[in-house]
């Protein structure tokens, strides 16, 4: 498996959430109401039976409750974690409608689905071999739980993976308080135990593999390739020193130990999620003064309300209401110029003024990677996403697609539910043929 | 994987989970329902001459918040014709040829009972089990519970039963009684092939104290009702384990009275049920969660290497023994683990009030601390702590060799000297 670096800068993070002990969990877990057709499965894009899982800790029936997640969710451990459960399942909870706190969903599937993975309990074995092969173009979540899935069928499955490591932005995007590198590469490897999931590392398409080489050799391709990398402001100053892309920012702390030591001051531009776990990140790096710069007002931000709660709690300073105009500085930067905005988010006259910055970071998007599939027959894209049916078939009947690629950047779970939904229906394309 | 096949004197089911004879066994379209989501057999319910029931019937305990811990009804036996009943039961046993299908029963006059048996039959049930339990209603009419608390007629029925019967009978016993055995061997004694218990225990379950009528309400009264749920697993479980550990009693045992889970259920069959019969949790759950008590059950059988249950059948009898044959010399204290201790003393308080005065308030800090040569291993301290492994009860070596009281008694041997009497 993957090699990670020992010391790594995300080390210094704690969970955000801690851990359920066993008493904890079962305390939690009597308070399920056990409902019917309950609202939290609704809400998961998974559709794990939440309620059963839950009934399954109460009764100390761990192992039960870890499989009734893994059959719906694969990444059901990372999905703990990263999970925005408070727009998801917990906030469809019940209890929110009589003001009682909530059942804590993600801590209790955290608490399954530790032991299960602690303990080496496995649950699925590769079906019998069906002669079939699918290639999978790209080894993040979407990825894996397709390929998870496929084996499941019986079916060949080999991932093709640019990056050395398997997992995409679930094990090198993450904010390092839900979970760290190791954990997310940990849950790959017991992914991978399956069987017969073969990976080629270093593929670039079209230079390394071309698409008509992929479709002779497979039955079905499944394109989960992602996102492409963030995007840039194109302002002056753009090539100094101390600018980064949120996403290459993240990786690198992730993956890498990272001196900012250097940095009194740091800016993040952007009001979405990767922003608000950008902010977060650099306080938790150390960086005294931390400035979130957003177009709009607080309520007109993308990113999750309790996220952003959160940073403002741990001394993030927002500036609303402003746009970036240039960088300041020689080489390095040294700071934002910022105009003020008005209500509709445009600039106003003769408002502009200097945010001092030693490191600015921009979460303003990533680039879509539509453009790489232009020679893949009938598949066609708009704006930069992949376009499919619901159970991701492409134009071309052959190639499926599903994770960032297609939804254009969600979370996780929804990656792991494509995932396996594309590979339930490539199942019944190519066991017909 | 380990079998949870269960063959219950004859009747052979998947698993040992059945439905008891009750309001989630009334109906066709619910016992199929129910074999679908994997109960393993259904006792009908009961089968007699149809009945007017009343509004309300239910009650419940609520304990801390918690809805159902204890629960009583005061519904009938089927409201349904026979006709009904049997057409249902002969649909689903073709349907579900592997489950198994017990029809209750109760009547009163031998021709009744001959009647009843040959249409159950008939209708195709695996088995029989006669309803001489019911503590409410039915018994103020000279059946249920007024037959189960009168071994004679207990007996009689039983073998009137048997005599009419092709397949098993089950004889449902009520805990309305003193001493379980001597129903449970009549019933044997009757020639019944199994021996299902408990039944409900006559109470009440509550009053309202604004309009001082009991609960549940009908109009302005209540009757005595029928009370079962998690508050009454204990006593089921002694009554099953009586019966188990009597050498005369040899026939199998459903266990019944508060199964809420596959846990339950393994305590039920540890102390000496073949199968378990579940009413009150499916009321208050659903038949979904027996989806948790076979992965449960065969989680546990894993852990323990057992391949069948009939491994583990019985196997906590032999360590329920009467109270004279204990180790009187066997020795335990609280130790409190200072590391997870979180200073609530609420064990300082307990054992100070309701034990033996052993666990003191420590002269700085907050972890308190055990006297030992007082402390008398009574497990209270433990009950009451709020941090789960902090206390723990281990055995000391007081140099004393073991001895029961009654070998105290007959053969004088030596009794360590006596803690916290003080």
């Amino acid at each position: 498996m993957d090699e990670l670096d020992q010391e790594r800068s995300e080390q210094v993070f704690d969970d955000f959430k801690k851990a359920y002990t066993a008493n904890q969990a079962i305390v939690e877990a009597n308070r399920c109401l056990y409902c019917s057709d309950a609202p939290c499965i609704t809400a998961c894009p998974t559709g794990i039976d939440i309620p059963s899982f839950i009934r399954k800790i109460s009764t100390g029936n761990t192992e039960g409750s870890a499989r009734t997640i893994f059959d719906s969710n694969i990444m059901g451990m990372s999905c703990a974690r990263v999970c925005p459960v408070e727009t998801l399942c917990v906030g469809d909870c019940v209890y929110n409608e009589m003001g009682v706190p909530p059942i804590q969903i993600g801590k209790l599937q955290r608490y399954a689905t530790d032991i299960a993975l602690e303990e080496g309990r496995t649950f699925y074995k590769a079906g019998a071999d069906t002669g079939k092969s699918v290639g999978i173009v790209g080894g993040g979540p979407a990825g894996l739980a397709a390929a998870h899935r496929l084996r499941r069928f019986g079916h060949a499955v080999t991932i093709y993976e640019k990056r050395d490591i398997l997992g995409g932005l679930n094990t090198f995007g993450v904010a390092p308080y839900k979970m760290r590198a190791d954990a997310a590469l940990s849950e790959v490897e017991w992914i991978m135990s399956i069987g017969g999931i073969n990976v080629e590392h270093g593929v670039s398409i079209p230079e390394t593999h071309s698409w008509d080489d992929l479709l002779a050799k497979h039955d079905a391709l499944f394109l989960a390739f992602g996102l492409g990398p963030d995007t840039r402001l194109d302002m002056s100053g753009a090539d100094m020193d101390g600018i980064l892309g949120a996403v290459d920012f993240i990786e690198d702390f992730k993956l890498n130990a990272v001196d900012l030591s250097d940095v009194k001051e740091a800016v993040v531009i952007g009001g979405g999620n990767t922003a608000l776990d950008a902010v977060r990140e650099l306080r938790g790096l150390g960086v005294p003064h931390v400035s979130l710069a957003y177009r709009g007002a607080e309520s007109q931000m993308g990113g999750y309300a309790h996220e952003w709660s959160a940073g403002k709690d741990e001394g993030v300073v927002s500036v609303f209401n402003v746009q970036p105009v240039a960088y300041e500085g020689q080489g390095q930067v040294t700071g934002l110029r910022v105009v003020r905005t008005d209500q509709a988010k445009k600039p106003i006259a003769g408002s502009e003024y200097v945010l001092p910055a030693q490191l600015v970071v921009l979460a303003v998007g990533q680039s879509k990677l539509g453009a790489l599939v232009s020679g893949l027959d009938g598949v066609e894209t708009q704006w930069g996403r992949v376009v499919t049916a619901d159970d991701g078939q492409t134009g071309n009947p052959r190639v499926f697609a599903g994770g960032d690629c297609r939804n254009g950047g969600k979370e996780v779970v929804n990656g792991v539910a494509e995932g396996r939904d594309a590979a339930i229906a490539i199942h019944s394309l190519i066991s017909e043929a | 994987m380990p079998d949870l096949t269960t063959n219950f004197a004859g009747i052979v089911s998947p698993n040992p989970f059945w439905l008891a004879s009750a309001p989630p066994a009334n109906s066709g379209d619910q016992v199929q329902r129910a074999f679908d989501h994997g109960w393993g057999g259904a006792v009908w319910k009961t089968l007699g001459q149809p009945i007017q029931n009343v509004s309300s019937r239910f009650g419940a305990i609520n304990w801390q918040g918690r809805s159902g811990v204890g629960f009583n009804n005061i519904e009938l036996i089927t409201d349904r014709s026979l006709e009904v009943n049997f057409r249902e039961i002969y649909e689903t046993k073709l349907k579900y040829p592997k489950h198994a299908i017990i029809a209750s029963l109760m009547v009163e006059t031998r021709d009744e009972w001959r009647e009843i048996i040959k249409r159950s039959e008939d209708a195709g049930a695996d088995g029989l089990e006669l309803n001489f339990g019911c503590p409410h209603g039915m018994c103020e009419r000279g059946m249920g519970s007024a037959v189960g608390q009168e071994p004679s007629v207990n007996e009689r029925i039983t073998s009137w039963a048997k005599e009419f019967s092709n397949v098993p009978v089950l004889v449902k016993l009520t805990p309305n009684v003193g001493d379980i055995l001597p129903h449970g061997l009549a019933a044997q004694r009757g020639g019944a092939d199994g021996v299902s218990l408990i039944n409900t225990i006559k109470s009440i379950i509550g009053v309202d104290i604004n309009t001082f009528v009991p609960k549940p309400m009908v109009g302005n009264r209540s009757s005595n009702g029928g009370y079962c749920g998690a508050a009454v697993r204990p006593i089921a479980l002694h009554m099953v384990a009586a019966l188990a550990r009597d050498r005369q009693f040899n026939v199998p045992i459903s266990g019944i009275g508060g199964i809420t889970n596959w846990h339950d259920a393994v305590e039920f069959m540890l102390l000496g049920s073949t199968s378990v019969q579940v009413c009150t949790e499916v009321m208050l759950k659903g038949y979904r969660i027996v989806e948790d008590m076979i992965e449960g059950m065969e989680g546990w059988m894993r852990d323990h290497d057992f391949q069948t249950t009939d491994q583990f059948i019985g196997k906590s009898v032999p360590a329920y023994s009467d109270w004279g044959d204990l180790d009187i010399n066997f020795e335990t204290v609280a130790k409190i683990n200072a590391e997870t201790c979180i200073g609530c003393q609420v064990c300082v308080v307990a054992c100070h009030d309701g034990a033996h005065q052993c666990i003191h308030p420590a002269e700085v800090g907050r972890i308190p601390v055990v006297d030992e040569s007082e402390c008398v291993g009574c497990n209270l301290c433990q009950i009451v702590c709020p941090v789960e492994g902090c206390i723990t009860m281990e055995e000391v070596d007081n140099g004393f060799e073991p001895t029961t009281w009654n070998e105290h008694l007959t053969l004088g041997k030596p009794v360590r000297p006596k803690k916290g009497a003080h």
